[in-house]
This record gives structure tokens, sequence and C-alpha cells, in this order.
């Protein structure tokens, strides 16, 4: 029986992070962080003399992070598969007893897909910035917060510590509070970003009490050895980590329960819409629970409450896609829903971690291109966001057109684009893991494509809407390139799956790939997906695309549209269990300070007072009788010294 | 020798003092009687002293008689200008500094 347990626990014991340290080629890793860094602190401490050339500092330096990200992976790729995993430590951070915490890079294969991610999504993205900021005084200064970003990004995703991703947490939320409120003179854009960082600061509570069990645990942060320790712990301790890992994933992710700044952080500028809220910073979730995935593959209570939570905001954020008239609203609630994918696909465990950093690598391509096809589409409509006002801009933005809809496809996952092969890997395994599960992933699918569809039929097809004055005309080619470029990834992206290099590659750092075999097979289950897919677009085909659509939404709706339209009543929620009932608290604890604790202290006083008036009459001005109290209180000392002696 | 007569004479004038600090209203005489308590306990002191066969009590009565002086100085100087502004001797009308 023991041996039975131990031979079972170490097939699925979790590989180790056990890094070589970096010489040769892997000792500019620290580079790549300096770069943005450097932009960041130049950009904004050199204040209006840097504005001319500010923003030209901005793109070089992401762009030649991303050179240097494609020059360490294909050293990378040079490598022998056992041996990639480079680590560079930098210097001690601080040390506290027998708690040192060294601040140490950690490059190896998954990082090294983020890192050029980031670094490239993100070179595009300040490239096309370059287009959508033109007009703005700040532009600088905007290229500078997005530097700062991407260093903040870059950081979490190279620590090689939990203390390190902390660092990098922190920094991806402070840069996105400063990117959804760049425009703050708007009210709007500044409540949307106190609520980003105030929701976030749930999540980060998540990280940090997670570490701190973790530190408690193991007595050190380091993934080296967290991960070469994580089986010796027990099991409820493993999963009390793991649900707060999770907390920390649903904040920085915007999973259900802490869905709803995702929404409002559209009041930022787009490229910030695209490069934070679908490219990056959203993904953090996903690459802390892969990273840990030395401890969610030895708790399955923790995966199953990741499953659930995936699934739930997978659903909630389709619903709500399907109702927004707001373009870049209902792209909000898709990424919502598809990092709900990722999620579920990390919940999966060996079986899902190679899909979910898939999915996140596919996404982060088409997200980004529909959303920077959005912001181009309302570029040409004076910043229109109402889809309801859009119509038949096909013809008048044909660049913006062609790359959307190849972003379209790849959402939808028709193939052979990218989506296809990635979303249909997560409801693939996800059916391998449980019925329900696999139903959920599959009907979000459906709904996907219901939105997707109606968005482009809302925009591109149908008849004009333009509201008077507006006239649409195709972006520059600055902005124009970015979207060909990502179009292109978003078509091709497919091509990470060929003979499994995905699963084989990432293997390493999150386990041998588990398959599980389907009844329908595996073609069958595509075949399937597709149809669903195909039945959801039809469906929007049918109930938008056919009737004349109103300009102004429509008050008489279904429930279901209303309670959408409302995000699922997400902020009604929190305003009634959590707002409401603190600002009730808050008001008891004045009343409270009122009259109990400001009714002791002046209550004291008033004693004082009153006692002191009545003594002090006994300062009359007759020196008699002062000397009569002194004769009176000599007399009293004379009789107890007499008591006391003699008594 | 028997030092009862000398206590007892010696507690009868310290009586006469204090009752005359706290009955008369002529800042001269509350200052006499201040001088009478003054001896009073120098008489006690002197007896005790002669009783024990010692100085100490002796020169306890010098350092009294020392500070009596000082003290009369002093004094008799506050009461003259007490005098000289309110023409009045009376304790009780330099009452003014009180609550």
């Amino acid at each position: 029986m023991t041996t039975a347990m131990t031979a079972h626990v170490l097939m699925h014991a979790p590989p180790v992070v056990d890094p070589s340290s970096a010489h040769g080629v892997f000792s500019i890793l620290w580079l790549v962080i300096a770069l943005p860094a450097l932009g960041a602190v130049v950009l904004l401490l050199g204040g209006k003399r840097t504005d001319r050339w500010g923003h030209l500092l901005g793109v070089a330096t992401v762009a030649t992070s991303f050179l240097l990200s494609l020059i360490l992976f294909i050293s990378l790729l040079g490598r022998h598969s056992g041996n990639r995993q480079v680590s560079q430590h930098l210097w001690t951070w601080f040390t506290a007893g027998s708690y040192h915490v060294e601040f140490g890079l950690l490059y190896d294969q998954l990082s090294a897909l983020f890192l050029l991610l980031i670094t490239g999504v993100g070179a595009l993205i300040h490239v096309y910035s370059v287009g959508y900021m033109e007009h703005d005084d700040r532009r600088r200064r905007f290229f500078g917060y997005l530097n700062l970003f991407i260093t903040a990004m870059l950081i979490l995703v190279l620590a090689s510590d939990f203390v390190g991703v902390f660092l990098g947490w922190e920094g991806v939320g402070l840069a996105s509070y400063l990117l959804i409120g760049f425009w703050q003179h708007k009210p709007t854009a500044a409540a949307a970003a106190k609520k980003a960082f105030v929701i976030n600061r749930i999540g980060d509570i998540g990280l940090s009490l997670g570490a701190s069990l973790i530190f408690v645990t193991f007595g050190s942060t380091s993934f080296a050895v967290v991960s070469a320790n994580a089986h010796n712990a027990s099991s409820g301790t493993l999963t009390a980590i793991g649900l707060l890992l999770l907390l920390a994933a649903c904040g920085k992710s915007a999973q259900f329960p802490l869905q709803s700044w995702l929404l409002d952080a559209m009041e930022g500028p787009t490229p910030v819409s695209a490069l934070i809220h679908a490219a990056t910073m959203v993904t953090a979730g996903v690459y802390l629970i892969v990273r840990s995935n030395f401890i969610f593959s030895l708790t399955e209570n923790a995966r199953t409450g990741v499953i659930v939570v995936g699934c739930i905001t997978l659903l909630m954020g389709a619903v709500i896609g399907c109702a927004k008239d707001d373009i870049k609203k209902a792209l909000a609630g898709s990424t919502m829903s598809q990092i709900g994918y990722m999620v579920l696909a990390a919940g999966l465990g060996p079986a899902g971690y190679a899909f979910a950093i898939f999915h996140l690598l596919t996404h982060g391509f088409f997200k980004a291109n529909m959303f920077l096809g959005a912001g181009s589409v309302m570029h040409g409509m004076d910043d229109d966001v109402n889809m309801r006002h859009y119509g038949a801009l096909r013809k008048a933005m044909p660049y913006t057109f062609a790359t959307f809809s190849i972003g379209y496809l790849a959402i939808l996952g028709v193939p052979p684009f990218a989506g296809f092969w990635s979303k249909d890997k997560i409801i693939e395994a996800a059916f391998g893991d449980n019925l329900v599960v696999g139903l959920c992933a599959l009907i979000g699918a459906g709904v996907t494509a219901f939105y997707m569809t109606r968005l482009m039929l809302l925009t591109f097809l149908s008849e004009k809407r333009w509201e008077k004055d507006v006239h649409p005309h195709e972006s520059p080619t600055v902005m124009t390139v970015p979207l060909m470029a990502l179009a292109g990834l978003s078509a091709v992206g497919g091509l990470l799956l060929v003979n499994n290099w995905i699963t084989t590659w990432l293997s390493p750092v999150v386990g041998a790939h588990v398959e599980h075999k389907l009844g329908v097979g595996s073609v069958g289950m595509s075949l399937i997906a597709l149809v669903v897919v195909v039945l959801g677009a039809a469906i929007a085909w049918q109930l938008v695309g056919q009737r004349p659509i109103p300009t102004v939404a429509p008050e008489k709706v279904s429930f279901l549209t209303r309670a959408a339209r409302a995000d699922l009543y997400g902020d009604a929620f929190n305003d009634e269990v959590i707002v409401k009932p603190g600002v009730a608290g808050i008001r008891g604890l004045l009343v409270f300070d009122a009259t109990i604790v400001d009714g002791i202290v002046e209550g004291l006083a008033a004693a004082f007072t009153a006692v002191s008036n009545a003594f002090r009459h006994v300062q009359n001005g007759f020196v008699r009788s002062y000397a009569l109290m002194l004769f009176a209180g000599a007399l009293v000392v004379l009789f107890a010294l007499l008591a006391v002696n003699f008594g | 020798m028997s030092v009862t007569p000398f206590i007892v004479l010696s507690a009868i004038l310290f009586t006469i003092g204090a009752v005359g600090v706290l009955t008369r209203r002529n800042a001269i005489v509350v200052f006499m009687c201040v001088e009478l308590m003054l001896n009073a306990s120098n008489l006690a002191l002197v007896t005790f002293s002669r009783a024990n066969g010692n100085l100490d009590g002796q020169i306890a009565a010098f350092f009294v008689m020392v500070v009596a002086a000082a003290e009369v100085v002093v004094g008799l100087a506050i009461i003259m200008t007490i005098f000289r502004t309110r023409r009045s001797a009376s304790v009780d009308d330099a009452s003014l500094l009180k609550y």
C-alpha cells in the first residue's frame, strides 16, 4: 500500500525548479528589464525636455528588449531540453534573521514565452500608440507609464522568488492605475482607476498572505526551494496556499468575484486596454497559477476552486459581452471570458497548464489585435464607442476590417486560425476532467461566437448609422502596421501546437502532459465545438443581422439582457454586500466615537472642572484663613504621627 | 530639674501666639504673635537641650533667632509698603490675590 502510494506521488510529483547559473549570452538577461526601466526613468524624470523624442525612446527600449528576448529564446532553443533553466543572481535584496531574499531572475521555458509575448506585443502596441496618442499633449508621459508597465510585468515573470513576483505584481497594479486614469480630467476615468486599484489590492492581500504562508511552511520563498520541498507540506497547508494564490489571481486577472474592475478599466486609452487589459497584465494571474504548479499539482481542492472560478467567469464574461453596446466593453467582457478559459485550463493541472499558456499566447495576439482595431475604429469615428452609431465600416476602413476579421475568426475558433487550436484543446481537456466543466467551456464557445458576430455585424457590416459630421477614415500607417502584424500572429499562432511543441516545451516546467482519451476522439470534439460555434454565430446573424438596428438601445428587453448590461449586477452586489455595510459600520463607529469615546474624555474633563470650580473658593485671599488651614494641616500631621508612634 | 513647668509655659506662649495669628487683623500684631510662637519653640528647644545635657537644642534656637530676625526685616518691609499704598495695616484688606 505504502509503496503504491509513493509510486503514485512520484508519478505526479511536479518538476523541481533547479536552474543553472547564467553565463554567456544569458548574462544579458537583466538588460531585458533594465532597458524599459531606463526608458521609464528618463521619460518620467526628464520632463518637458524629452517631449520631442520621448515616444521614440519608449518604442526603442521595448523593441530592443524584444530583440534581446528573441536572442535569448533562440539560445534557449539551442540548449538541451533538460538544461533550459537559467538563473541570474543580481543582488541580495534583504536579510532578516535566517530569511534571505535574493533578487534573482529565473529564465526558463515559461518565462521565455512570456518575455516574447510581453515585449513583442508590447512593442507593437508602443508603435501603435505613437499614432493613437499623436494629438495628446501628454504623450511622453503616456510612454513613460507604458515603459513602467513593461518593466513591472517583466519583473513579475522573471523573478525567481515569490517576493520578486510580488514586486512586479504591485508595479503592474501601479502602472495600470496610472494608465486607466491617464485622462484624469474625466471623473469616470479617475473613478475607474481607483476602483481597479482598490479591487486589485484585495487580490494583493492574497498574494502577500500566500507568500507569507509559503515562507512559514518552507522557510524560503524562492521557487527552487519551494518546488523541491512542496511534497513535504501537509495537504491542508498546500490547499490554503493554493486558495490564497487563487485569490491573488482573481484580483489581477479579473476573475469572479473580483471581476468588476475590468469593464470600468476601459476608461483608459485604447492601447492601454489592448496591452494591459487583454494581452499582458490580466494574464499575470494565469502565470502565477502555472508558475506555482508545484503547489497546485499537489492539491486537488485548490485546483477545484480554480476550475470553479474559471467556469463562472468564462460564462459571466461571455454573457456580459452579449449585451454591451460599447465596443470596448464588449471586448472587455470577452477578455474576462477568455481568461476564464485560461484559469479553467490551469485548474485542470498537468492536463491543462500548457494549454492555459498556449491560449494565453494566442489570446494575447488576437485580443490585442481586436482592441487595437477597436481603437482604430474609434479614431475614425471621433472617439465614439457606441456600436449602435457604427455600421458599414468595412468600406471606410478596409485594413482595420481585414485585420479585425482575422481576430474575429481566431477568437471564434475557426480553423486554421490560432484560437481554434488553443480553445479546442482547453474544451477537450475540460471534458476529459468533468462533463459539467466541459459543457461550460463548450457553451462559452457558443456564446463567444454570438457576441463576436454581433460586434462584427454592428461595427463593420449592416447599414450606416453614423452620427452627423462623422467621417470615418482609415487610420495612419503607424497604426495599421501593428494591426497587420498582430493579425498575422492571430492567423498562424496555432503553429505552436505543431507536433505538440508547446506541451513538450513546457513539460520541464509544468510536468509531463497528461492526455485524457475522450469517447468522441480529438477530431470529433473539434467538430462538436465547431458546430456550437457556427450555431452561436448563426443565432447572432438571425437576431442582429436580419433586422434593423436601433441607434438607441431598446428599453424593453429581457431580464437577462438587462442584467448583462448591468455587468450581471457585479457592482450592485459589491455595493449591497460590501460597500453599504461598510458605510453603515463606519457611521456606527463615528457615532460610537462621538458619544462613547468623546463622552468619556470630555466627561472626565468636565468632572475635573467642576471639582476645581468647587475648590477654587478656598483661595479667598484672606491670609488668616490660609493660616488656619496651615494649623489644621499641622494638627492632622501631628495626630497622625502620634497615632502611628503611640497608637 | 523638672522640664514640665518650662514646657507648659512654652505651650501656653505658643497657643497665645497661634490664637493671635488666627484672630487679630492688625498685621503688626499678627507679626508679634508669630514672634511669640517662635520664641515659645525656642524655650522648648533650650529646655530639652538642658534636660538632655547636649547643645543641639541651643544651636537650633540660635538658628531660629537668626531666621526670625531675617523674617522681621522682610516682613516689616512688606507691611510698610502695604501701609503706604493702602493706608491700612489690616491683613483682611490685602485680599486681592484670590480665585
